[in-house]
């Protein structure tokens, strides 16, 4: 350990730093400050004691620790309720999107069919409509239904808002499946049906669980949709939107850091998957 | 995407005609539900928003919600804020991107970090983004705080102020560039990474310097990607919401704001659905904008 340390330590000077090598360092290491700095803050004030935030000038590092800030959020009225919300929310969207979605992916994996390639490019172009049109006939409508202010109503546009990705997603993971374990099955006795259940799906886990995580987070995060569809039972941000202009700082910004955390959790999960959902160049 | 070899077709197409065309059905079966899903939940709405806003509250056709929103308090104001902020956030967004996607393209140390942290704000709602950016940009905010420590400034600035523009809408392209920079930046490199490498290896053996490699080959063959991506970015900064609630209340209403306002403070869908049909118009008119002068080959949004 030590010895290789030392011969890597030697090689260093027999290589001079580029200085351009130097300035791309050094560009990486601002975007990255400017991507962590927010971050930072956001929890400093969120962790600092509640009266800290009438402090002028705040100090930039930490005084003392308080998770009073957070509490306050979390016990506020409706917020507790709102979050379990957002939770059933997410899981619905996620059940309806995968049964729905899988089906439609392993047609566009194993199949071909006239009509194949407008399909796809309905379901590439469904990202070009504005949540924001969408929501006021969805009101009408679930109005109507009497599923207006229910989890039901905004999981069902939730889920349609996510299919085409878990679409996608799912048809490049079937992909992936040799069609050969599926003939094997099926020689051996079992039905298509059987094959798919006992040998693709299996094998589909990881990629589906990253297809259930995009739903889950798109849900987790839309704002819109969620705000016009709810009134009394509303979502974690249709929650926190709702009380905006009422709350004082400490709720926002204790509100703001719980609603950030969760996306280091997400991402990291991801990271394999973020160019197969949001790259566009690619084949 | 590319289509597999349907595996079983033929094989036992001996058996008769019900089970084949049974079989020849089967993958429209397949996308049927959720294609009528989508269908229902996404274009049928975005039709029936035309029906709402062109229509009084008891179902007649009229043009007086139009008559009405160019009359509404804000409705200038909505449309010139929706404007500036476009035309500042998108242009700022794309140059800083592209320079992200090339600094994590190039061989760095620490790389996985690097694209790890820039690439986080992608599972970042636009609430939360505006509320991270709140406690810098309040009165008594980081920002403010930093700058007086600092003996910039004597006494706070109120960045966030009604009556203080430039304020306002630093605060909002701070925030909305930091949330949505990440997904240009992946949608560039996504562009960058299906460039073959030999063009720039030829290029450089050509005598071409970096910076030469990068204006003439890079940013030529990224011109589709950075027309798909300015479509999706700019469809969906025209939406901008929460990012603007949250840091300014209606200090500076956009188009998105003043539907949710109509909608869901005044109840009256009829505007709210004419503020919708506004935006939709104006972003598709952006689209158009850049198909025609960006042109390529390829079709909309295709991946």
């Amino acid at each position: 350990m030590s010895t290789a340390v030392a011969t890597r330590a030697a090689a260093v000077p027999g290589r001079r730093v580029e200085p351009g090598r130097l300035l791309l360092y050094g560009c990486a290491v601002l975007v990255t400050l400017f991507m962590l700095t927010p971050v930072y803050l956001i929890a400093l004030a969120a962790f600092s004691p509640p009266q800290a935030i009438f402090d002028y000038p705040h100090p930039l590092v930490p005084v003392g620790l308080s998770l009073e800030n957070i509490q306050f959020f979390l016990t506020y009225q409706g917020i507790g309720p709102a979050l379990l919300r957002s939770l059933a929310v997410g899981a619905l969207t996620v059940v309806i999107s995968l049964a729905l979605g899988c089906p439609a992916g392993y047609a566009l994996a194993r199949y071909w069919f006239s009509g194949k390639d407008l399909a796809q490019l309905m379901l590439v172009n469904v990202r070009a409509i504005p949540m924001v049109i969408i929501s006021i006939p969805l009101l009408v409508t679930f109005l109507e239904w009497n599923l207006y202010d229910t989890v039901a109503s905004v999981a069902l546009v939730h889920a349609a808002i996510t299919l085409p990705l878990t679409i996608l997603i799912s048809a490049s993971v079937f992909l992936r499946v040799p069609s050969e374990l599926e003939e094997a099955a099926m020689s051996l006795g079992t039905s298509r049906v059987g094959a798919v259940l006992r040998v693709v799906l299996p094998n589909s886990v990881p990629g589906l669980a990253t297809a259930a995580l995009f739903a889950f987070v798109t849900s987790w995060n839309e704002v819109f949709v969620a705000v016009i569809l709810t009134l009394r039972g509303p979502t974690l941000p249709a929650a926190l939107v709702q009380q905006l202009a009422a709350s004082p700082l400490a709720f926002r910004f204790a509100g703001g850091l719980c609603l950030t955390i969760p996306a280091f959790v997400f991402i990291f999960f991801m990271r394999p998957y973020l160019f197969n959902a949001f790259g566009v160049g690619g084949k | 995407m590319t289509a597999a070899a349907p595996p079983h077709v033929g094989r036992r197409s001996i058996r008769g005609g019900g089970k084949a065309r049974l079989r020849a059905l089967t993958p429209y079966l397949l996308m049927a539900p959720a294609l009528l899903f989508i269908a229902y939940f996404l274009f049928w709405p975005a039709l029936g928003a035309f029906g709402v806003a062109f229509q009084t509250a008891s179902g007649q056709w009229t043009l007086a919600n139009f008559q009405s929103l160019v009359r509404d308090t804000d409705f200038g104001l909505s449309v010139r804020n929706t404007f500036l902020l476009l035309a500042i956030i998108i242009p700022v967004e794309f140059a800083v991107a592209l320079g992200m996607a090339v600094l994590a393209q190039s061989r760095l140390r620490g790389r996985g970090f690097f694209l790890y942290v820039w690439s986080f704000p992608l599972a970042i709602s636009d609430l939360a983004a505006g509320l991270v950016w709140l406690s810098i940009f309040t009165s008594h905010g980081y920002l403010n705080s930093a700058l007086q420590s600092l003996h910039l400034i004597q006494h706070p600035i109120g960045f966030l102020n009604y009556d203080n523009l430039p304020g306002l809408v630093l605060a909002v392209v701070a925030a909305e560039t930091w949330r949505s920079i990440s997904l240009v930046m992946v949608v560039i490199m996504s562009g960058i990474q299906a460039i073959p490498a030999d063009l720039g290896e030829a290029a450089e053996i050509l005598g071409a310097g970096a910076w030469r490699r990068f204006t003439k080959v890079t940013v030529p063959l990224l011109k589709p990607t950075l027309q798909v991506g300015l479509m999706l970015r700019t469809t969906t900064a025209f939406q901008v919401f929460a990012v603007v609630l949250a840091l300014t209340g209606s200090g500076l209403p956009v188009l998105a704001t003043r539907t949710e306002t109509w909608a869901y403070g005044a109840r009256n869908y009829q505007m709210a659905a004419a503020y919708a049909v506004l935006l939709l118009l104006l972003s598709s008119l952006a689209t158009m904008a850049y198909l025609t002068t960006l042109r390529t080959p390829r079709g909309v949004f295709q991946r």
